[in-house]
């Protein structure tokens, strides 16, 4: 059974035998002003140092920037952990959906109130239907009482195809995305032919409205909306 | 990437598997399969492409193109490259991280820290 590191192995760079894999192409990177990061700064900015949950994926550039300011970093790539095909199981009326005790009990394993900061990005667009609740529940009992949230929501004029994003912090209020690119992947099969795949990225899942946003973070304090010109919303959540 | 050629330099090839708790007073590259513990406090260890380490390690420097399972602790450096994929927390003085590593952990940067830039 493929492990959580093969999955992710072959999403970004391909099987490691009997493959060969196109590089995959140099992603466009683009530059926003984000409220809810603002907002964030003035506790990094601060000499009190703060454990600080990035659930995007893997980067450099945020582990060196809290890293920087003496902060602890927790790196976890909730997205990439989903595709784990361990998970896949049929509910009661036989439809394919993911099982969310098996993926609490191999992500998020933290101990209670530790966080002083969640950085959800735009997890919640992109996560399994199956996975959201569940894993916005765990998320408010990592959090620190008064520990803040952030996550990004696309708006109703969104379409199916809206790229994901990978998000580098490069100021105190400006982020850096990446698209996650699609690649090529390239596959001699059994009778020696060159098979060749496109390997999607993710696929947004749902939009959210305001009421679904609040019904989503009932649990937390409270709750304050940011609505960008790229029809992003972002909010920052308080336990 | 092959074996880099030292005489200082002990090697695990990727054929061969060991469990168990490994030390040593010299630098250490494992591209097979090592599950347990590896120890090498003045020295440092290199994950090999191919090598595939399910142990908590300490060592004086930490560099991962493969895969590593298990916490790090590194007196001076740690290096992920871009094909790494590491599970577990790291505490070291520097880190430097290649676009394109896979990290499922807590990052602890400690003491007099120089804070590499991510390549």
């Amino acid at each position: 059974m493929a492990t959580v590191a093969q999955n992710f192995m072959k999403l970004f760079r391909g099987s490691s035998s009997g493959s060969q894999a196109e590089t995959p192409q140099v992603s466009q990177k683009l530059t926003r002003r984000s409220s809810g990061l603002g907002e964030l700064a003035r506790l990094w900015e601060s000499e009190t140092p703060l454990c600080v949950l990035d659930l995007g994926s893997t980067s450099p550039t945020n582990i060196t920037f809290f890293t920087g300011r003496t902060h602890k970093i927790y790196s976890e790539d909730l997205l990439v952990a989903s595709t784990e095909p361990h998970l896949v199981i049929k509910d009661e009326q036989g439809n394919v959906t993911l099982d969310s005790r098996k993926f609490l009990a191999d992500n998020l394993l933290y101990p209670a109130a530790h966080f002083d900061v969640v950085l959800c990005w735009n997890l919640a667009d992109y996560l399994d239907e199956s996975l959201v609740r569940p894993v916005m529940g765990r998320l408010w009992s990592v959090l620190k009482p008064g520990g803040m949230l952030l996550a990004f929501f696309h708006t109703k004029d969104a379409g199916p195809d809206s790229p994901c994003y990978r998000f580098h912090i490069i100021g105190k209020d400006t982020l850096e995305m990446q698209k996650i690119v699609m690649r090529r992947e390239a596959r001699r099969g059994p009778t020696g032919a060159i098979h060749t795949a496109i390997i999607d990225g993710f696929r947004l899942q749902r939009v959210f409205n305001n009421r679904h946003i609040e019904t989503l973070f009932r649990d937390f304090a409270s709750i304050k909306f940011f609505l960008a010109r790229d029809n992003v919303r972002e909010v920052l959540v308080v336990r | 990437m092959s074996a880099p050629l030292s005489a200082d330099l002990a090697q695990i090839g990727k054929s061969v598997v060991i469990k168990g708790e490994l030390s040593g007073s010299e630098d250490l590259y494992v591209d097979g399969q090592v599950e347990g513990s590896i120890s090498l406090k003045s020295h440092s260890l290199t994950v090999g492409p191919n090598g595939q380490v399910k142990a908590s390690v300490e060592a004086k420097g930490v560099v991962v193109q493969g895969k590593l399972e298990g916490n790090v602790q590194a007196s001076d450096r740690v290096e992920l490259r871009k094909s790494a994929v590491v599970t577990g927390d790291i505490s070291t003085q520097r880190i430097a991280i290649e676009e394109g590593a896979y990290l499922k952990g807590k990052v602890d940067i400690s003491g007099k820290a120089e804070k590499a830039a991510g390549k």
